[in-house]
């Protein structure tokens, strides 16, 4: 068959596969990685002694073992233990594990980065220490972690290809399937390639208008 | 009874002794201004009135309400503390990302201990912000305002949850000269008001002409204390004396400079 016509041909495959598989599974993880990287971070900052060891364990767990790893691991790991989990659903748990390990120390830092007088001037209204982070702080760390976030985010983007590894049908996977009966496999690639490249692009220019948003609206 | 009685407050920074045992009065009403060289202790003082410091010793009580610090007080007993007392900072600390409006109702709303429905909390945060003369920039954010303007809004923060005594740390020495007269106006509002104000300051004409009582303190203790004309007028101590001379005249003793003069 002709290359072209077999490119033209998967061309809408590929892509509902990454609006159905990359994209939700990108989305979903990060969402629940920035909850699990807010609790770690918090944790590191925390005065108790066991909550800071936890936070620095995670961490350098996380960020000491590749990604690929992890996602066996975690693929493995619960029929182990004698839990039916499909593959979506472990593809997810990997991806928001990782993400929180690394997203955890950008907000940790961006925590830290909020002027000290904002935690004095909320304890002076009488803001109890969840108020105080919920409504003055972390939406000031926010400000600060949108410019590395946005860059988590877009790795995050191509690291979801690696759940294919585990089955999941995402835009990688779906290129593998289409190519094995036409062993055509240099077509997909640079086909899949190409997608993931346009939706980065997409999500660089959305990340610029982000931060212009954020330089716009009321600065310290 | 007075409202505010501190005893035997003693703080340490490492080996740095900043207070050293200060005990200190005041009375429902009345305006108490602490003056003293920089570095004297001025601030901590302030602060462990509210526990925005701990003290390792020391009992701190306002109206109802009494922490005892030698006692590892629980967050409870202070947040109780912190519910009788508004504070004003130096670096007015508004907070960015807030309405000046918001700024002001935040506690009212989110304070745990008072939570206040959003209507009823906005009427109250709009009458302070013309009491302080900033009724029209409700909408308006912290950063589209003049020093002044932001300080002001500091204090209608400070006013909004009603407190027994407000603090005042340096509320004009990070203010453009012009502007300082505007804050300090509204202060004497307050005082003329009633409110009760313990006032850390530079501001010596301030204190001549508002305080009720001026507080001297260098090197963590309570040098002396009375009404302004005896404190500014009559000072007693020859430190007292030291302090206001180098104040009211700050080109005073420069030696180079006489000898110029002179010859
Ligand atoms: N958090 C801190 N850690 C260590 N040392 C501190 C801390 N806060 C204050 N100090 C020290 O305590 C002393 C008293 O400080 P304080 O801020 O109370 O003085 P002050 O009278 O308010 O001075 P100023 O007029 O300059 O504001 C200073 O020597 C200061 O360096
Ligand atoms: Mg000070």
């Amino acid at each position: 068959m002709d290359r072209w016509q077999l490119a033209l041909d998967s061309l809408w495959p590929l892509v509902r596969a990454a609006l159905i598989g990359t994209i939700p599974l990108t989305l979903i993880s990060f969402i629940l990685g920035l909850i699990v990287a807010v609790l770690i971070a918090l944790a590191k900052l925390s005065k108790i002694r066991a909550l800071r060891l936890f936070g620095s364990f995670y961490v350098s767990l996380i960020r000491g073992t590749p990604l690929l790893v992890q996602i066996f691991i975690i693929f493995y790991v619960f029929p182990f233990i004698g839990i039916r989990m499909d593959a979506w659903t472990c593809g997810i748990i990997a991806l928001t594990v990782n993400v929180g390990g690394y997203a955890a120390e950008t907000i940790r830092g961006a925590i830290l980065a909020v002027p000290k007088g904002q935690w004095e001037a909320s304890a002076t209204i009488n803001l109890d220490y969840v108020t105080t982070l919920r409504r003055i702080i972390l939406p000031q760390a926010f400000k600060i972690a949108v410019p590395p976030l946005s860059n988590t985010f877009i790795s995050l983007v191509k690291d979801s290809s690696l759940v294919s590894t585990i089955g999941v049908l995402e835009l990688l996977r779906q290129a593998q399937v289409i190519a094995t009966p036409t062993y055509d496999f240099l077509t997909l690639y640079i086909e899949a390639a190409l997608i993931y490249w346009a939706i980065c692009i997409v999500l660089s220019f959305a990340q610029k208008r982000l931060e212009n948003y954020f330089d716009n609206k009321a600065t310290v | 009874m007075s409202l505010l009685s501190v005893r035997g407050i003693h703080k340490t920074f490492g080996k740095n002794q900043v207070i050293r045992g200060i005990d200190l009065d005041i009375e429902p009403g009345t305006v108490t201004v602490i003056i003293g060289p920089s570095g004297c202790g001025k601030t901590t003082l302030l602060r462990s009135l509210n526990g925005l410091e701990s003290p390792e010793k020391g009992v701190v009580s306002i109206d109802s309400v009494q922490v005892n610090y030698a006692e590892k007080p629980t967050a409870a007993d202070v947040s109780l503390l912190r519910s009788k007392t508004g504070f004003v900072f130096q670096a007015h600390h508004l907070f960015p990302h807030r309405t000046v409006l918001q700024n002001v109702t935040e506690g009212l709303i989110y304070g745990p201990s008072l939570k206040r429905p959003a209507s009823e909390a906005n009427a109250l945060g709009q009458s302070l912000l013309d009491q302080v003369g900033l009724g029209d920039k409700a909408k308006a954010y912290p950063s589209d305002l003049s020093g002044g303007q932001q300080q002001r809004v500091g204090i209608a923060r400070a006013l909004a949850l009603q407190p027994k005594l407000l603090l005042f740390d340096e509320p004009t020495s990070a203010l453009d000269p012009e502007i300082v007269g505007d804050v300090l106006q509204l202060m004497r509002k307050l005082a003329r008001e009633g409110w009760t104000m313990a006032v850390v300051t530079h501001e010596i004409q301030f204190a001549k002409q508002v305080a009720n009582n001026v507080v001297f303190v260098d090197q963590g203790v309570i040098v002396e204390q009375g009404t302004p004309q005896e404190v500014l007028a009559n000072p007693r101590h020859p430190r007292t004396r030291e302090f206001l001379r180098r104040v009211l005249d700050p080109l005073a003793d420069d030696a180079e400079y006489a000898e110029e003069v002179a010859s």
